[in-house]
């Protein structure tokens, strides 16, 4: 019988240089696994691999040397233990996150929170090509955001509280982009130099900040053959629904307009840069 | 400087990240509760850091002064334990 690689591709299975050898990609969200996923995945590494796996580049988790007859064994097993296989080829990828504010003290969004919920909006749907989400908790940017298709980075967009303010300068000097002055007394924010870090509510005494907490998207990032910086359309989005609407949009796009086989990036710039704003925008605005 | 009355000080301008912070809180873990610290540090990423490591650690930040020579003294008071 022959071997559809196709359909073993899309099931997680990537084939080695070792004929009837598979190295079978798992299902990994925001790079968390629980322990006993952890163990499981040991047991079945032992049993039916080699007994080491590898991690990927992309917070996933490969078990080398699976053999061609063992794969339904293999994926009954993993399922024990609540593990599922991922997948490789034209379609959405692992979401990758950091570990954001819930457990980073930079972290300025729930990351994991949104790395699982778009992996349940769109995780395995069938594109043109690869499609891949990153999402970082802040300006730090340890999850490199813009090197994905659609890149999401945290941020605070942050409003100075007189009332709550000792004057203590801090601010001044914990912001990195020169935003903010203390002059007689007061806080000035220049807002064309703020980029949403958040640092100077971080750093504050006294909290005398109102802050609204955000997402900065960014889109057609490559970091493979080709590389390049996924671009921001909207500044600063400070609604989830919005980011939403916004993600469906650009997914859309590419679903829509992309040759196969072609990146993101490509989509935008054949299909032209303004076209694909005007149709965030319009998400955006009025979706 | 302003009305505050200064219990030790310590200079962490002779050292670099991470230890500024850990000379920062070694001075402060010598004083009682309530009394006042004046850490002097440099310009650049110890100023950029070093209160926010202190507020973190639940400390009291007063305030920030600006020697104007490149260094800065943070005035802290301690809390608890």
């Amino acid at each position: 019988m022959a071997i559809d690689y196709a359909t073993l591709k899309k099931g997680g299975f990537m084939r080695q240089k070792q004929k009837n050898n598979f190295s079978l990609r798992l299902r990994v969200v925001g790079g968390n696994l629980s322990a006993v996923q952890l163990a499981k995945i040991a047991e079945v590494a032992d049993k039916f691999g080699d007994g080491h796996v590898h991690l990927t580049s992309r917070q996933s988790v490969e078990i080398p040397f699976i053999k061609l007859d063992d794969i339904d064994e293999v994926k009954k097993a993993l399922g024990e233990g609540g593990v599922e296989p991922g997948v490789c080829g034209p379609r959405v990828r692992t979401v990758t996150a950091c570990q954001g504010e819930a457990i980073c003290p930079s972290g300025c969004i729930d990351t994991y929170g949104l790395a699982k919920e778009l992996d349940n909006r769109y995780f395995a749907r069938e594109l043109p090509h690869k499609f891949k989400f990153g999402i970082t908790g802040c300006q730090n940017n340890c999850l490199k955001a813009e090197e994905n298709d659609l890149g999401i980075k945290g941020g605070i967009k942050v409003s100075w509280r007189e009332s709550d303010c000792i004057q203590c300068g801090v601010c001044v000097k914990a912001c990195r982009t020169e935003a903010l002055s203390l002059i007689d007394g007061k806080i000035v924010l220049d807002k064309e130099k703020c980029n949403y870090c958040g640092r100077c509510l971080k750093a504050c005494p006294t909290e005398a900040w109102d802050a609204v907490h955000g997402y900065i998207v960014s889109f057609g990032g490559l970091f493979g053959n080709s590389i390049s910086k996924g671009e921001t359309i909207i500044p600063f989005i400070d609604n989830h629904d919005k980011l939403m609407e916004v993600c469906d949009a650009a997914i859309q796009f590419f679903d829509d307009n992309a040759n196969a086989g072609e990146r993101f990036k490509f989509t935008i710039e054949r299909i032209g840069k303004e076209k694909f704003k005007e149709e965030i925008l319009e998400a955006y605005n009025n979706g | 400087m302003a009305n505050f009355n200064i219990d030790d000080t310590v200079d962490i301008t002779d050292v670099v990240c991470p230890t500024t912070f850990v000379k920062a809180k070694v001075a402060l873990e010598e004083l009682d509760d309530g009394q006042i610290l004046s850490v002097k540090m440099n310009d650049g990423e110890p100023v950029q850091n070093v209160p926010r490591s202190i507020k973190e650690e639940g400390h009291q930040i007063l305030k920030l002064i600006d020697n104007e020579d490149g260094t800065y003294n943070l005035i802290v008071k301690k809390v608890g334990d």
